[in-house]
């Protein structure tokens, strides 16, 4: 065919239809976000309708990655569950074990050493600090910046570090036990912890130095994703995201356990509650966690890590060398495990994603009846869609950072 | 002093207070742990729902979790944490049902219940009556059964793998490379709910054999002539009897 012929061709058919815009229609179409995708934070399934480029609506498919972690709690006992917690929230694992312990404790009522509370409260906050070098170092990537992100792993490393210095794993520490801690930590930990606390910030000040006023970063998140107050009461919002709404809520300052009614910090909140807000509260919220763990260094007592109630807590090595007591109380520790009165008990504490709760049923024998985990992800989550309607399909990415997902949690 | 799990307001009167404000939609209150639960008839526990949010100020739906106690007649419990950000408080209400017996929603109090009720309804086939999209929410698509219901094995029914053969992920039923394995840890003397081995006759049980066992002739004993008679016979195809070597220290066949 001619060019000419070619053209006569075409201009036949343009002539025949004669479209402008306006007269064809366009549908809505479906698309799938993840469940491989590097900005779904995991296994997220998304199934969005968009209008062009607009999102009309997102069906969030969760479960891929559901363990029925629950269940298997109910067929261990209450120390071998305890593991189970690490691998829920693997960013902040520390802080899934608390709210665990903290049950366990309240329905024994079980008295732990002053020492071993100051030892759960650092390190519950630099369980914090880890988890917002992640999270807001992939924020930051999710919405086009690199180099943060790198500078920020390696604050994340020095975190990993220490965890294994004090139990022994980077990251499944099962450090936090019934009645206090696993182990003591060294004399050197501690002041090598307080030496990095001089030393991160500013690390930590220069990559948040790179983000919080540049241009692109604000273009893409102030504004995005505004959540009322009233809306993020009803959405059952808790952490980060209630308080980047602006309302003043931290279970560590108004339902304080262990030790944390002793600390002195500042619980920062949002004004406009957009995702802007969100990242905001996180980075003040590490400035916090370094100010708890500098009062924790200076006020630790000497003393005993854990309660000395060998029903519950089993004895040192040592002594079960010397003495048959201890020898049997470790045997029926390891073995049967020790039994937990009947009783429900709700306990929620405030891990760096938001409120974690652990509805704890005990029917007196020495598994749990039944362990409900309440994980953060899952009413931030379920927002998702009220919360990208409108917005454009880049910005869920951005919206999705600023939640803080992690599915090892969401799905159990 | 004691644990120190969160300490939260201690709110004095407050069973008496909800108490007036439920009426008989109120069944039964208990206070354990410093921890309120009521619970309510399953028909109003929406309307109860309402009035604590509005009289009593508990402004968030924080979980709903199903409990399954097979025991009893209406064997779920659905049991609601609710918490008062500005009382500081966190109370529980709970209501009782069946498998068929469907429960009101709270979707409409709560937009957050939408997930909670999916995950229940997902794991113990509680019905919300009224909730508009309840779908599985953890369990694989095309999953049967209710999970987490105490009768469910641990194990599960069927197993997924990936076939080289059909290219594709398959379902199986579950085959296990050796017996599930959960032991009993318990200790005999307290809190063992079967019957010890060796306890059976103590305890009034029937013996092992029903034929009792009596030796009232000689032959009944298994000894005497005619038994040395019938173990001394050897069968031929043994070996010739060698003579037995006398020192211990020729064991290895020296000279």
């Amino acid at each position: 065919m001619t060019a000419e012929a070619f053209h006569d061709d075409l201009g036949g058919v343009l002539v025949e239809q004669d479209l402008t815009a306006g007269d064809l229609e366009i549908q809505n179409y479906t698309i799938n976000f993840g469940p491989q995708h590097p900005a779904a934070h995991g296994v997220l399934r998304m199934v969005m309708e968009l209008d062009g480029e607009i999102v009309e609506r997102i069906d969030c498919h969760v479960g891929l990655l559901h363990r029925g972690t629950e269940k298997l709690i109910e067929y261990k006992t209450y120390l071998q569950a305890l593991p189970y917690f690490d691998r829920l929230d693997y960013c902040s694992p520390l802080a899934m074990e608390y709210s665990y312990v903290l049950a366990i404790e309240k329905l024994l009522n079980l008295e732990v050493p002053l020492r071993a509370q100051y030892l759960r409260v650092l390190f519950a906050e630099l369980t914090r600090i880890c988890n917002h070098m992640l999270n807001l170092g992939a924020h930051v990537m999710d919405v086009g910046a690199m180099t943060p992100n790198l500078w920020l792993f390696e604050i994340r490393e020095d975190c990993l570090n220490f965890f294994e210095r004090a139990s022994g794993a980077r990251m499944h520490s099962a450090w936090f036990r019934p009645g206090g801690v696993h182990q003591d930590v060294p004399l050197k930990l501690l002041t090598d912890l307080a030496d990095w606390l001089d030393t991160f910030p500013k690390l930590f000040e220069d990559a948040m130095s790179l983000v919080v006023d540049n241009r692109i970063f604000k273009q893409r998140n102030v504004d995005i994703a505004i959540v009322s107050k009233d809306d993020a009461v009803r959405w059952g919002f808790s952490g980060p995201m209630i308080r980047g709404s602006g309302i003043p809520w931290d279970l560590r300052k108004s339902q304080p356990y262990d030790v944390y009614d002793r600390m002195e910090f500042d619980v920062p909140v949002g004004t406009r509650g957009d995702c802007y807000d969100r990242f905001m509260v996180r980075v003040e919220e590490v400035r916090q966690s370094a100010r708890i763990m500098r009062q924790c260094l200076n006020e630790m007592p000497e003393g005993p890590i854990a309660s000395a109630d060998r029903k519950v807590v089993p004895p040192k090595r040592a002594e079960m060398k010397q003495s048959m007591e201890a020898l049997i109380h470790h045997f029926k520790l390891y073995t049967e495990g020790f039994h937990v009165p009947a009783g429900e008990v709700y306990v929620a504490t405030e891990s760096p994603k938001g409120e974690f709760g652990v509805y704890l049923v005990a029917d007196g024998t020495n598994k749990p009846y039944r362990c409900k985990i309440r994980p953060t992800a899952f009413s931030h989550l379920q927002a998702m869609d009220f919360m990208s309607r409108g917005h454009m399909l880049s910005d869920a990415t951005a919206i999705l950072g600023a939640i803080d997902v992690v599915f090892g949690e969401c799905d159990r | 002093m004691g644990h120190s799990a969160p300490r939260y307001a201690v709110l004095d009167g407050l069973g008496d207070a909800v108490a007036l404000t439920l009426g008989d939609r109120l069944l039964a209150t208990r206070f354990a742990q410093g921890e309120y639960c009521f619970t309510v008839r399953r028909d109003a526990v929406a309307e109860a729902l309402d009035l604590l949010r509005d009289r009593h100020d508990y402004q968030q739906l924080m979980e709903i979790a199903g409990v399954d106690y097979p025991d009893r007649a209406e064997r779920f419990e659905v049991v609601y944490c609710l918490l008062s950000l500005t009382r500081n408080h966190r109370i529980r209400v709970a209501c009782t049902t069946d498998e068929d017996t469907p429960v009101p929603t709270v979707t409409n109090i709560w937009p957050v219940a939408g997930w909670l009720e999916r995950e229940v309804y997902d794991m113990y086939g509680v019905i919300f009556a009224g909730n508009p999209d309840l779908r599985r929410i953890l369990t694989d698509y095309g999953f049967r059964g209710h999970p987490f219901r105490k009768d469910f094995p641990l194990t599960g029914y069927s197993e997924m793998r990936y076939s080289e053969e059909q290219g594709r992920v398959i379902y199986e039923p579950v085959k296990l490379a050796q017996d599930f394995r959960n032991f009993d840890f318990t200790s005999p003397w307290e809190g063992a709910d079967y019957v010890l081995p060796g306890d059976e006759k103590s305890l009034g049980g029937p013996p092992h054999a029903d034929i009792p066992k009596t030796t009232e002739k000689q032959s009944d004993t298994g000894a005497g002539k005619g038994a040395n008679k019938e173990a001394a016979k050897t069968s031929p195809e043994a070996p010739a009897e060698k003579p037995a070597d006398k020192s211990p220290d020729n064991k290895e066949g020296k000279p």
